[in-house]
């Protein structure tokens, strides 16, 4: 791969969902690039940021129709691409960690299991270098006693435990691409930073690009190099996240206006006045 | 003057987990008072205690100067409502709106439903033409409204909100939360909130209590939030957490 090509290429993508009362248009024309770079998608629910990654993961409900002018992960044209050979990047080269874990862990397989099974899915390993790697991975997550949390179930950790595990299971096979949608939303305040410190430090030791996918404007803007805007399922706004204070659309404006801040004494808060041309 | 709401060490226990171990506040009326804490600190559990909804273990709860028993009785929730966080599971969801706000109206007996439910409705911004929908015909912003509607109807004196807003979009809840502002000076409401998040407890609130395991930290105005003027390391990372994420080097 060239150093001046990029990792993913996304034009025009479109993501609807035919129902019985006409079409639903999740995402509407989404169009971005991305280095190995950490790239944040903002937006209110509904607005087509976790459809988005879904379709770059190729994980859309079959109902659905996806379509793009351009979906390229290092060159390979995404949407042509078998479901088999489709399934061989994902979770090797292109990896997805989700919100909650109590729901995105397998509730009947143990932690140390799981992650052994995406290893040996992607790579001839033995079983004992496989569980070597795990617990690797799971020391590299900042779990203090590997061994026995390797042996845990899902139920028997704490959410910042869990989501660790999770982080460990998506990052041991070594991927290039990391989407993370809401990883931190589900954990309590101090535990989230933690969570992002380590997410932050393996995704630069190790080179890797990473979609990070949240409502919070404020958490993607001090963790990413880039936010992209989204509303009513298009981008509104492209912009560095140390120009965030400098937005433009009216919607980033007062996205960033109407969170209470502490220090900052407004009553009443200033409420977001959406306007139909914005969805336009 | 004597306080709204007085709890005074209260314990709470399941089986043998101690979710609150000797919690005490004291709530002024006309006063909006926070709690803050992460997942597990017990602050839901406090507001879940004074409601009547946990099993007080000992301790005392007092209300407007009278104190509480085991059972809460229809006088106690005409003066104390709650408004909970989730608002997708608070709302029954085979009611039309006016059947939910009915339902407080006919337990405690109380006549001209027709106009206090379109009165309730007002109040929390929704036209009439919302009286007959279903839950699943609102967004989220919409059913906390109804939930705001159905505890003012009965005209308390104290809410209690747990966590009333974090379900929410950061736009709808900055509506949410000038709502909740309204209301309480409007009505000269007693808040006792709960919320995972300084920023909005520190908007709300005048005073505040911070909560770990089951214990209270410390006690804090808002305005100690702002100054950084803070005691113990607990809250101090609360702060540092709210704030962002920094890297590190």
């Amino acid at each position: 791969m060239s150093v001046d090509k990029n990792l993913l290429e996304v034009e025009n993508l479109k993501v609807r969902f035919p129902t019985r009362t006409g079409v639903i248009e999740a995402v509407r024309g989404v169009s971005f690039s991305l280095g190995r770079e950490r790239l944040g998608i903002v937006g209110e629910s509904g607005s087509g940021k976790s459809q988005t990654g879904r379709a770059i993961m190729g994980l859309t409900d079959p109902r659905a129709e996806v379509t793009a002018d351009r979906l390229e992960f290092d060159g390979i044209d995404l949407r042509s691409l078998p479901a088999r050979e489709r399934r061989a990047l994902r979770g090797k080269r292109v990896a997805m960690i989700l919100q909650d874990p109590k729901y995105s862990l397998d509730p009947v397989i143990s932690i140390g299991r799981q992650i052994v099974e995406t290893l040996r899915t992607h790579e001839k390993v033995s079983r004992a270098e496989a569980r070597e790697r795990a617990l690797d991975m799971l020391a590299a997550v900042q779990i203090r006693d590997p061994k026995r949390v390797f042996d845990l179930y899902p139920h028997e950790v704490s959410g910042g435990m869990g989501q660790r595990a999770m982080i460990a299971m998506m990052l041991v096979a070594g991927p290039e691409l990391l989407i993370a949608d809401e990883p931190t939303s589900a954990l309590d305040v101090t535990v989230q930073l933690d969570v992002l410190a380590i997410l932050d430090r393996l995704v630069a030791d190790r080179g890797m690009g990473l979609i990070f996918i949240s409502h919070d404007l404020r958490l993607v803007s001090s963790f990413c190099d880039r936010v992209v805007v989204m509303y009513a399922g298009k981008v509104v706004e492209q912009l560095p996240a140390s120009e965030l204070a400098n937005a433009q659309h009216p919607y980033t404006q007062g996205l960033l206006d109407c969170m209470p801040k502490i220090g900052a004494d407004r009553h009443p808060l200033p409420v977001l006045a959406r306007k139909a041309e914005w969805a336009a | 003057m004597t306080a709204a709401l007085v709890a005074d060490r209260v314990e709470v226990v399941f089986d043998q987990f101690r979710a609150l171990k000797g919690v005490s506040v004291a709530v002024q009326p006309g006063e909006s008072f926070g709690l803050v804490g992460e997942s597990g600190s017990g602050k839901s559990t406090l507001l879940r205690a004074i409601a009547g909804l946990a099993p007080v273990a000992s301790g005392s709860i007092t209300v407007n100067g009278k104190p509480l028993g085991r059972r809460r009785d229809k006088a106690f929730y005409r003066q104390v409502q709650m408004v909970f966080q989730d608002p997708y599971g608070s709302l029954h969801p085979r009611q039309t709106v006016d059947r939910l706000l009915q339902e407080p109206l006919a337990i405690h007996g109380i006549g001209d439903s027709e106009v206090r439910i379109r009165r309730a409705l007002e109040e929390v911004g929704l036209g009439s033409g919302f009286r007959f929908r279903y839950s699943h015909q609102l967004s989220g912003g919409q059913r906390q409204r109804v939930a705001i509607a159905r505890a003012l109807i009965l005209e308390p004196s104290i809410l209690l909100l747990d966590e009333p807003t974090s379900a929410l979009d950061a736009s709808v809840q900055a509506e949410v939360l000038n709502l909740l502002e309204q209301v309480r000076r409007d009505r000269k409401l007693t808040y006792l909130m709960v919320s995972h998040d300084l920023a909005v407890i520190n908007h709300m609130c005048e005073r505040l209590m911070v909560m770990q395991n089951g214990v209270a930290v410390e006690q804090l105005a808002a305005a100690d939030l702002v100054s950084h003027n803070v005691a113990q390391d607990y809250t101090k990372r609360l702060l540092k957490a709210s704030e962002g994420f920094v890297r590190a080097g």
